[in-house]
């Protein structure tokens, strides 16, 4: 019978030929993720099965990062529990704050999540793993908790759509982050509810992996329940020398089965900016142009990587942050924060003004480092721009990708990179 | 019988509970900020029993389970929307938050609306305006993740039984 990725990698962790869309089964996982915030009620849930140890030590990743480094005592707290935890139950994953990153930058780059892989993790951004040919997905701590007593959850296999991006010629600074705003824009924040998004074309194949990294960890976005690119040549030149494990190579079937399939033009999709308080405000950036900002995010699971910092060097170089604007930088990774030191972005960014900080999801969630008071705008490079979601409520957050963000940056006011080069 | 507090559309868990209070997670805490920044002092007005109305998407967001916990902890008796964002449905019937998909009643019931609900058989009662509904019925797997009072008591059982 003919399946879709998605499909096939629910069937084969569950044991069967095959699954359709609507079967509810019980599958076993590769990988189980939490983090500081959804740990403790997770660890406070396995405390209730019978049982004393995790299914595998080596299958589940422990990351403190939103809160972390400690941003108070009780935040501290939460952070010590799930550290007693990894450290009790000898969790091989566990990064402690000098080693992590931001969960969804550090475990594709630490070789953890591969193709053909069942990842859940108590983070709804663990959909992003898709970009590797992954099957991963978001859950609350109770399946969290489930899975780490069990090392399997239960999933409905979700119906598959499929998103076909023609060409090649992209306009000039749009990245991933513009292809998957637009079409959030165009789906809605639950055009994709409980199904799979499956990205294909030669404009995805194109992409980086950084970028297509970017466009799965949105999905969430559209209420996806995971997005997923096949594995490509790119893909396989980025797990040279971090993947431990040998993977399966699974693909869609060419007659496999899609309940809808949308196609577009890359070369039609303009930079992206979404307008308060929901990522399916998108515009494109001209129409944003103007709006007067008082603070700049670049960074996050969603463009954190070394491109995107790479691509706001390249706009800021030889120019300053505007005097009346805090710009703030926050690399997924150690290791991506080290790359950019060798490459000079980071003394571009400080040169040009720019607070450059330890890995942390920081600011994205209205957690520290970057709250936003009331009346204040900031663009950001992060994936939601709720009501109240970078701090006050009576504040405002426009989302884009780093192009968008490093010229703002620059201008006091959101700005198209045509108007600072 | 309780009071209805209706929402809209697309509320997401940030509003449901904000980010600034995760830095603890015991039901006391959340349910003292539970949808703080709808801005409509509903942790003060709620009381046991009472029942939330939400539109389509309701719960959309990050996969915080402090979302359900902050609601069940105010003393809701069940959540009634148009439809539910994928993570929420799965974390309320994972705790054991009743939850109710019925657009009929989630566009009709208005915010004050005295409400009966029989969650065991789906029917809701406006008692305000006269008008019965029929929510849709979960799969048979989810039924029994409700019976069981959540997913933990359920693979417990199923242990037990095995």
């Amino acid at each position: 019978m003919s399946m879709t990725i998605t499909e096939k990698i629910l069937a084969q962790h569950a044991g069967l030929d095959e699954v359709v869309p609507g079967q509810l089964i019980t599958a076993k996982l590769d990988l189980v993720l939490a983090n500081d915030i959804t740990a403790p009620v997770a660890i406070k849930e396995f405390a209730k099965f019978g049982t004393e140890k995790v299914f595998d030590r080596h299958k589940i990743a422990l990351v403190p990062d939103h809160f972390a480094p400690n941003k108070d005592i009780a935040s501290a707290e939460q952070c010590k529990f799930m550290r007693d935890f990894a450290r009790e139950q000898q969790i091989e994953h566990y990064f402690e704050v000098g080693r992590m990153g931001i969960e969804h930058c550090l475990l594709p780059e630490q070789g953890l999540t591969l193709p053909g892989d069942l990842i859940i993790g108590a983070d709804s951004h663990t959909c992003t793993y898709g970009a590797v040919g992954a099957f991963a997905t978001g859950v609350g701590s109770t399946d969290l908790a489930a899975g780490l007593a069990t090392g399997e959850a239960w999933f409905r296999v979700p119906e598959s759509m499929k998103f076909i991006f023609h060409g090649t010629k992209f306009q000039k600074w749009v990245g991933g982050k513009d292809l998957i705003l637009y079409l959030i824009g165009k789906l809605g924040v639950d055009g994709a509810r409980y199904r799979a998004m499956e990205f294909a074309g030669e404009g995805i194949a194109a992409l980086s992996m950084d970028n297509r990294f970017t466009i799965c960890n949105m999905a969430i976005e559209a209420g996806a329940k995971n997005g997923i690119i096949p594995p490509d040549d790119k893909t396989f030149a980025y797990l040279e020398g971090r993947a431990r494990r040998s993977y399966p190579l699974l693909y869609s079937d060419l007659d496999a089965g899609y309940m809808a399939i949308q196609e577009f033009d890359v070369s039609e999709i303009p930079l992206q900016v979404a307008f308060p308080h929901s990522p399916e405000n998108a515009k494109s950036a001209q129409e944003a142009s103007g709006i007067k900002i008082d603070q700049v995010v670049i960074g996050s699971c969603t463009n954190g990587r070394l491109e995107d910092l790479r691509m706001a060097a390249n706009i800021l170089r030889g120019k300053k942050v505007h005097p009346e604007i805090r710009l703030l930088v926050f690399p997924g990774t150690q290791t991506i924060l080290r790359d950019a030191m060798r490459e000079g972005i980071i003394d571009t960014l400080i040169e040009a003004g720019a607070a450059v900080s330890t890995p942390t999801c920081g600011p994205c969630l209205g957690g520290h480092m970057g709250i936003l008071a009331k009346g204040e705008r900031a663009v950001s490079t992060t994936n939601r721009n709720f009501v109240g979601r970078m701090g006050s409520v009576e504040s405002e957050v426009y989302l884009a990708g780093p192009a968008v963000a490093a010229a703002s940056a620059i201008k006091g006011q959101i700005a198209h990179p045509e108007e600072v080069s | 019988m309780g009071i209805a507090f209706k929402f809209g559309h697309d509320i997401d868990t940030d509003v449901i509970i904000p980010a600034r209070y995760l830095n603890a997670s015991t039901p006391e805490h959340l349910a003292a900020h539970c949808m703080e920044d709808a801005g409509t002092s509903f942790a003060q007005k709620v009381k046991a029993g009472d029942i939330m109305v939400g539109g389509k998407n309701f719960g959309c967001g990050s996969s915080r389970e402090h979302a359900p916990i902050s609601i069940k902890a105010c003393g809701i008796k069940v959540v009634i929307a148009e439809s539910f964002a994928r993570i929420f449905y799965r974390n309320s019937l994972n705790i054991g938050l009743p939850i109710m998909e019925c657009p009929e009643a989630a566009s009709e019931i208005s915010e004050g609306d005295e409400v009966t609900v029989d969650i065991s058989t789906g029917t809701i009662e406006n008692k305000t305006t006269n008008k019965q509904y029929q929510a849709r019925s979960f799969p048979p797997f989810m039924q029994e993740l409700i019976r069981a009072g959540g997913l933990i008591p359920y693979i417990e059982g199923r242990k037990k039984n095995a």
